[in-house]
């Protein structure tokens, strides 16, 4: 793996949340930041994968939360993971509270654009860390 | 039919077209296919919920749907809670079906999204057969 930065969403199925967390992933390892990013199973990191614990622990993390339970930061602080950021769902939805996701399975379009809100904040956060140096 | 929740918990599976597969099987069966008889749990709160989260696999029968062969979902639920009561392979049952073209781990095709579904009436076969064998 060699990208510097893994972006871990949490792997929520019962909200709209969890699947916002998701996409806003995709997009940043697949568009906006492809090539500098990549994401891994956080049921890995769960079950305590060998290979999925090595690679946070040398790969800068920035966790992707869908609900106040925080579970992939709190599962990559438990993995003892390189976390250099992390975000919230919850809070990209309080900042636009016209947007009011309903769909779990396949995100309607409320759901893609705070998804698209999500994955640009990532892609800026991952600017800045580079600006910095990148990780030690 | 029984008025006993079962519980299907699928991995995460962010990584591979399988464990989308296995997410989005399982919304069929909450959604759909049985959503007064299932019950299910994110994953990862079995490593850091409360005594709750833990005793899902006790109080719920429990199904357990992986992509890959890694079964994290499989390992994490009987490491955490309990013991499984059916476990369910997708990336087994894609093969067998030898089902192709079924899009990304981003976005399914059509013929993804009829693998999600037949993957959906796998699990809920096996929650007749849990209720079968509950009596």
């Amino acid at each position: 793996m060699s990208a510097p930065f893994l972006i871990i969403p949490c792997s929520g199925i019962g909200k709209s949340f969890g699947t916002i967390s998701r996409e806003a992933t995709y997009r940043v390892v697949e568009d906006l930041k492809k090539g500098e990013t990549d994401t891994i199973c956080l049921s890995l990191l769960v079950m305590g994968d060998k290979d999925a614990r090595r690679s946070v622990k040398s790969h800068g993390c920035i966790a992707i939360d869908g609900c106040p339970n925080e579970c992939a930061k709190r599962n990559l602080e438990l993995a003892d993971a390189k976390l250099v950021a992390n975000f919230g769902v919850v809070d990209v939805l309080r900042k636009n509270k016209n947007l009011k996701p309903k769909d779990v399975t396949f995100l309607d379009e409320d759901g893609l654009k705070l998804a698209q809100i999500l994955a640009k904040k990532i892609a800026l956060k991952v600017d800045e860390l580079n600006h910095r140096g990148g990780v030690s | 039919m029984s008025a006993v929740n079962i519980g299907v918990v699928s991995c995460s599976g962010e990584c591979c077209i399988e464990g989308t597969i296995s997410r989005i099987a399982t919304r069929f069966v909450l959604e759909k296919l049985r959503p007064n008889e299932t019950a299910t749990i994110c994953l990862p709160l079995f490593s850091i919920g409360e005594e709750g989260e833990r005793m899902f696999a006790k109080n719920f029968p429990t199904i357990a749907v992986d992509g890959c062969e890694k079964r994290c979902a499989q390992h994490a639920i009987e490491k955490f809670s309990g013991k499984t009561a059916i476990s369910l392979l997708v990336s087994d049952l894609l093969k067998k079906w030898n089902a192709k073209n079924m899009g990304s781990r981003r976005e399914l095709t059509n013929e993804g999204k009829e693998a999600a579904l037949k993957v959906a009436e796998e699990i809920v076969s096996s929650m007749n057969d849990i209720y079968a064998l509950s009596g």
